[in-house]
């Protein structure tokens, strides 16, 4: 069976039609951001879309903002090279909603206007809290950037099957990198700075319908081919593999056993305990998924919205439970690690085999890998537009307007300000790429939500829920936090001292898991803790309006 | 939006009414219920969702053992932690809808009277 991307026969269609699909997709969102841009008048418009959107729009722009190209790619990718130990991670992604549901989403909603600062400073001390909160939402923001804007670069070489030695349009593999890593800065800082809130809204709305189209009929493929029988899907899986039943049962990728090596086993499985908490803690702190609450009318829209994308997300997860068996048997290991050794791939492989079985022909190889290439595409511009989008709020609402400015600043200022930031954060994130385009980012996604879970969400359930939290608690839990998981994973196998890491040539490494969340998210709890009782600071009248406000919706912006 | 305040109450400070609320039997009652159900409920599925993890660590030929075809323990746990998150999903909402919405409108608009100058915007 011709699995190899791009084969030569279909090259060229592919390609074709992947950039003309593509190139529609562009058009069709850069119209609706124009439209948006003229929607988009006061600052509630730029940063919340007007509060205008319904829990079911809002609950796809969640799910399109939330599963990205790390999610689709990597989960399958993951599954089809490990098996089972995918399926952790995608349980992990789901399970963190009912944080958001149960603890934070109708109460942030209630309470804060366009940042997650809003929140945090509500009854503390505006500057420190915000400039620790601006700090933490750009850096998680930045790290989650870094990883989308590099594996967009590596993917489009690869998906334009651009092998070392041939051009693409006069463009070398390394040239095309650049140039995507330059394309897909430039679309993120136009969607945002444009069509602010409702621009980026509507783009992850269309991306989210696309992406589920895309894997729902990939699925179904799948599934057609082996009858709808699960189990002999699963089966040919794992002897496609050359793994057997292990392909089926957890450990082959987390908590390894190495026999005869038990301190490097016990590691092995405290690194996959830890990266399940920090899974299911992260999401609820991420920026980008906070400031999509401020976006419908009132809590209870948030409480729909929430709803909406659990059921979009955990959907979309047993999608790639399929996709990902689906490439281990259709496509097979082999195949897929020498496209790419992570396994970001197997997706679009799959769709090319896919392609030939039911549309006919390398043709319908080449259609299928098409359109599944372009929504990868579509993917990640959705979600480096939110994660772009979250950072200039929080540069111009907090840093700009409340720290500089000490709250002076008029609207229009400070939508300006964020226009700006967006250009700025657009540019810094292209040049940090170009820069890290061959280095191995991809645990950056990790560090993200191991970030939000160790600083934001302490700082946020805090605030919402004890009494006595103050600056000072707040201040120590998101900066400990931060540097907790930053500084554990500068010295983890990720960074140095291993042959897979950023930079494999160095070592100092001592650190040695590879996900700092089971001692950074309890440590930036206690600093929480720790920084609130050192403090005689307390405000019982702030913390009354917090707590009403918060329960009941009063006084909602 | 009203902006008489009625006779018999005093003029008060935005302040004080939110602590006169808080201090209320009402939203003490709006708070149990709400924490009486979010908290008890993280608790269970953080257990439930890190019992799965623990056992994909530590119970791997428990894990690994056959059901149906090739259909193993650890596909059937993994999932259950799908049909537990829809479930709370979904209980919760039931939840929220019945006991919390009611009071919190009643409240709210009891407040609303006082604190016009936060009234809904954009």
């Amino acid at each position: 069976m011709n699995t190899v991307l791009a084969a030569e026969a279909g090259s060229t269609t592919a390609r074709n039609l992947t950039i003309t699909l593509f190139l529609v997709f562009v058009a069709i969102t850069l119209a609706i951001t124009v439209w948006a841009s003229r929607q988009t008048k006061t600052a509630t418009d730029f940063y919340a879309g007007g509060r205008s959107f319904s829990g079911f729009q809002n609950g796809m722009a969640i799910g399109g903002d939330y599963m990205s190209a790390a999610s689709f790619l990597g989960i399958a990718g993951i599954i089809a090279l490990y098996g089972y130990d995918g399926f952790l991670y995608s349980i992990g992604f789901l399970v963190a909603w009912l944080v958001a549901l149960l603890l934070v989403a109708e109460l942030l909603r209630n309470s804060g206007r366009y940042t997650m600062a809003d929140v945090l400073a509500f009854r503390m001390r505006q500057r420190p809290v915000r400039t620790a909160a601006a700090v933490s939402t750009i850096t998680v923001s930045i790290f989650y950037l870094l990883a989308q804007m590099v594996g967009a670069g590596a993917l489009v070489a690869l998906l334009l099957g651009i092998k070392p030695g041939t051009t693409f349009l006069g463009m070398d593999a390394d040239t095309a990198k650049v140039a995507t890593i330059i394309l897909v800065g430039a679309l993120m800082v136009i969607y945002v700075t444009v069509g602010g809130m409702k621009g980026t809204t509507y783009v992850q709305i269309v991306k989210a319908f696309l992406l589920m189209g895309g894997a729902l009929a990939m699925t179904l493929l799948v599934l057609a081919k082996y009858k709808f029988n699960l189990s002999s899907l699963l089966g040919d899986a794992a002897s496609a593999s050359g793994k057997g039943a292990a392909f089926l049962e957890p450990g082959l990728r987390y908590g390894v056993e190495t026999p005869g090596d038990a301190l490097k086993t016990f590691y092995s499985k405290m690194d996959l305990l830890s990266l399940g908490i920090a899974l299911v803690l992260g999401t609820a702190g991420l920026p980008h998924i906070l400031i999509r609450f401020y976006t419908v009318p009132t809590a209870r829209a948030a409480r729909k919205s929430v709803l909406w994308a659990i059921g979009i997300i955990g959907t979309f997860y047993l999608l790639t439970l399929a996709l990902g068996f689906g490439a281990a048997a259709i496509v097979g290991g082999q195949a897929i690690t020498e496209q790419d050794k992570a396994g970001n791939t197997a997706a679009p492989q799959l769709a090319e085999a896919l392609g030939v079985d039911f549309l006919g022909g390398d043709l319908g190889g080449a259609t299928l890998l098409a359109i599944i290439a372009a929504v990868a595409f579509a993917t990640i511009l959705a979600v480096v537009a939110g994660l772009t989008l979250a950072s200039s709020s929080s540069l111009a609402h907090d840093f700009y307007a409340n720290v500089m400015k000490n709250g002076q600043a008029s609207e229009r200022q400070e939508v300006n300000v964020a226009r700006i930031s967006a250009l700025v954060i657009g540019a810094v994130s292209i040049v940090l790429s170009i820069y890290a385009q061959n280095l191995n980012v991809a645990f950056l996604v990790a560090l993200a939500f191991a970030v939000a879970a160790s600083g934001n969400l302490p700082a946020i359930l805090y605030s919402l829920f004890w009494k006595r939290f103050n600056t000072s608690g707040a201040v120590w839990a998101i900066y400990g936090g931060l540097l907790a998981a930053v500084v554990l994973v500068f010295f983890s196998p990720v960074v140095s001292g291993a042959p897979t890491a950023m930079f494999p040539d160095h070592d100092w490494q001592w650190f040695p898991l590879s996900n700092p969340g089971i001692i950074s998210i309890p440590f930036g709890f206690l600093c929480g803790w720790l920084g609130t009782i050192l403090s005689k600071e307390s405000d019982e009248e702030k913390y009354a309006e917090l707590e009403v406000r918060s329960l009941t919706g009063a006084g909602a912006h | 939006m009203s902006t008489d305040t009625p006779a018999s109450a005093p003029a008060e400070s935005a302040a004080e009414r939110y602590l006169a609320v808080q201090r209320s039997d009402e939203f003490a009652g709006l708070r149990r219920a709400l924490r009486g159900f979010v908290f008890p409920m993280t608790v269970a599925f953080f257990l439930w969702y890190a019992l799965y993890v623990i056992l994909s660590a530590y119970a791997r030929g428990f894990m690994g053992t056959k059901l149906i075809g090739n259909i193993n323990v650890a596909l059937v746990f993994g999932l259950l932690q799908f049909v537990s998150t829809f479930v709370i999903a979904w209980l919760y909402s039931r939840f929220a809808n019945r006991r919390i919405d009611p009071v919190a409108d009643r409240i709210r608009d009891e407040i609303g009277e006082v604190t016009h100058e936060h009234g809904p915007r954009g």
